[in-house]
């Protein structure tokens, strides 16, 4: 028999095992899968909200929650409804009491009730999960368990999320949390489910005013498309390059 | 049905404006993961300041600080994977690494350092392992512990017995290169954890690329402060056994107290050089944060000087900065003087971390609102117990207790003459 060396059986050993490994490190799409994964897209998602028609009566938010399991009485929330309040000596009141989840029903901002003659003007801004172009949360996620779809919508893998909570950290607009249940990251997905089959988010088709709505930016004849390309459109934060595709009509300067 | 409860709620009271998803989702563990890399990669340096450029007075300390550095390494992950919501599916970052997160870059940095530090362990003491086990080997009748050491010491040998001049030779060629290597993936371990900070545009007091920089800075700081602490109680223990003839050693009392006293002032002096480019990098970035006064200084000001300011000027800056500074500069440094300095150190490099960590979520990205953070002291479900007080004080003592497990086939004093 051949005597072989400690350093040739290593050689030989190691090598079997790389090309041993080979097959188990290859995954074997399905024909969707890989269609999908080569496309592009004609869908690009993207969201308009009308904040001169939110009254802030907190439906989407409810819907939200009941629509995509998340536990009722907990204070996260994928979307939010914000109250601003700016008295006429300058003062900025903010609040979102439980996410808006049952309306505001206190007059009573940030603990102050403020005389109606004294307010130089207030609104409401409905928020979600902007969606962006250039998501950081993707980007600094460790495990690639939160991903972009080919039609932009920003989701995340539940079996995959480590819960380490960078996405979290990422977001420059707070939309992200850990799912009380699942102990995952959690966000909104513009109810993804619901756009696969035809259907419109829960939170637009709760919102009694319309204030809501969502379309295919990549389709110029969208009723949402034509008026982001035709009338003067907002977005939160662009400072931040993340290219928000959540449209605002009427946002103020005092928006946070 | 138990009340669910939303994670970081616990420990987190808002003020003001605060969005509804927004809780100190980071916590004492992500501060103490940052503070024990640092030690790591602090101790290497240390290691390597002698190994690579020379300097022949940290001998002692160098082999010493290599070990400690190699015990710290196994703690270093630990705060992470205690903080994750789902610690046992932690190993899928090694298995899925997504290349343009700095968490993710962890496995690849980590084991490639580890790796250094191992090899450059093993050639160091190559020899002691060969010797350990050829006397083993020619005993006859070996008791139990002695078979299972044998095989232990014979396995580390890796084979390699040869220990000719020329051998050992070429192994302090290889633990130059090894130091030299591990010096710029010590300074990456530890600057890539600045950057997992500094990189995330939504905080205003992390974004900034002095991150890393300081992160590697006070790092240094804090390894060097340890390793010359850890040596200090070493040497102390070392004392009393000398002083109850239970050690093997042949030194007295006053030859140890004299070496140590020479080895803790000369080490101090590169804590202080160090030192200074900590506090240098920080304040710089506190002065052009004030000076440039974009956006959202207007908050970050109300935090440092006033929410946070006894935390960040008097913990970390006068008690964990200015007055052990001061301390190791005026002459005639004693052990008791060293001690008290080097526990400050410490406890200011600790603030340093807690400032950023916490201090970088104690206020809204709304910038109307405030957060505080309540860490758990006395735990009362797991959730508490890994990320409050008990978690963050058990991923502390870990490297001790490694150290003194990894002593025993590390010998750092008895194993004098080598290199």
């Amino acid at each position: 028999m051949k005597k072989i060396s400690r350093r040739g059986f290593l050689k030989i050993g190691m090598g079997t095992i790389a090309v041993a490994s080979l097959p188990l490190s290859l995954k074997i799409l399905k024909p969707g899968e890989a269609r999908a994964a080569i496309e592009k897209s004609n869908v690009r998602w993207g969201f308009l909200v009308n904040t001169y028609k939110c009254v802030g009566c907190g439906t989407c938010v409810k819907a939200c929650k009941l629509e995509n399991e998340v536990p009722y009485d907990t204070p996260v929330t994928r979307t939010w409804v914000e109250r601003y309040v700016i008295t006429k000596d300058g003062r900025v009141l903010i609040d979102t009491p439980n996410g808006a989840r049952d309306g505001f029903i206190d007059k009573k901002v940030m603990g102050e009730e403020v005389d109606d003659s004294n307010i130089e003007k207030a609104f409401f801004v409905p928020k979600l999960c902007n969606q962006c172009k250039n998501p950081p949360c993707v980007q600094v996620c460790p495990v690639g368990a939160t991903y972009q779809t080919s039609e932009g919508i920003v989701l995340v893998d539940r079996t995959w999320c480590i819960g380490c909570g960078y996405c979290i950290m990422a977001c420059p607009y707070g939309v992200r949390f850990f799912h009380p249940v699942y102990k995952t990251a959690e966000k909104c997905t513009f109810c993804n489910h619901r756009l696969a089959k035809g259907m419109k988010t829960a939170c637009v088709d709760a919102c009694p005013f319309g204030a809501r709505q969502v379309g295919n930016l990549k389709d110029p004849n969208d009723p949402i498309t034509k008026i982001i390309l035709t009338e003067r459109v907002g977005v939160l934060r662009s400072e931040y390059g993340t290219e928000p595709q959540v449209y605002y009509i009427g946002l103020d300067e005092n928006v946070r | 049905m138990t009340e669910l409860i939303v994670h970081g709620a616990e420990w987190t009271t808002k003020e003001l404006f605060v969005f509804p998803n927004e809780f100190i989702y980071w916590s004492i563990q992500i501060v103490m993961y940052p503070f024990m890399t640092g030690l790591v990669a602090g101790a290497f340096v240390l290691s390597s300041l002698y190994h690579v450029f020379g300097i022949k007075e940290l001998k002692d300390m160098a082999r010493f600080a290599l070990v400690f550095s190699f015990a710290l390494l196994f703690a270093a992950p630990m705060p992470i994977v205690l903080h994750l919501q789902h610690p046992f599916k932690g190993i899928n970052v090694f298995m899925t690494p997504h290349f343009t997160s700095a968490i993710a870059a962890f496995g690849i940095v980590f084991f490639t350092y580890g790796a250094i530090v191992a090899s450059e362990l093993w050639f160091l003491y190559r020899r002691h392992f060969v010797e350990v086990s050829l006397a083993l080997r020619e005993k006859q009748d070996k008791t139990l512990v002695e078979q299972i050491k044998y095989l232990i010491f014979c396995t580390l040998t890796l084979g390699s017995y040869d220990v000719s001049e020329a051998a050992q030779h070429r192994d302090e060629k290889a633990i130059k290169i090894l130091a030299g290597v591990g010096i710029p993936v010590a300074c990456f371990l530890h600057g890539y954890a600045g950057f997992i900070f500094g990189s995330v545009k939504a905080n205003a007091l992390w974004m900034t690329p002095l991150m890393p920089v300081i992160f590697i800075m006070s790092a240094i700081v804090s390894g060097i402060a340890l390793c010359m602490l850890t040596y200090i109680i070493v040497m102390e223990i070392r004392k009393i056994m000398i002083r109850s003839r239970r050690s093997p050693y042949s030194m007295t009392v006053e030859e140890v107290k004299g070496a140590e006293v020479s080895i803790i002032r000369m080490t101090a002096k590169y804590l202080l050089l160090f030192m200074v480019l900590a506090i240098t990098l920080e304040l710089l970035d506190l002065v052009f944060r004030g000076y440039t006064a974009v956006k959202h200084w207007d908050i970050l000001r109300t935090v440092i000087y006033e929410r946070d300011f006894y935390s960040i000027f008097v913990l970390q800056y006068t008690f964990g900065n200015l007055v052990p500074f001061i301390m190791f500069l005026l002459p005639g440094l004693t052990i008791r003087r060293a001690i008290v300095g080097l526990c400050l150190v410490l406890m200011g490099v600790f603030m340093m971390r807690w400032n950023v960590v916490i201090g970088g979520q104690s206020f809204s990205l709304t910038l109307a609102g405030y957060m505080h953070y309540h860490m758990p002291i006395v735990p009362h479900d797991f959730e508490t117990l890994k990320e409050g007080f008990v978690g963050a004080f058990a991923i502390f003592a870990m490297p001790f207790v490694l150290f003194w497990i990894i002593s025993k086939v590390f010998p750092i004093f008895s194993y004098k003459e080598s290199h």
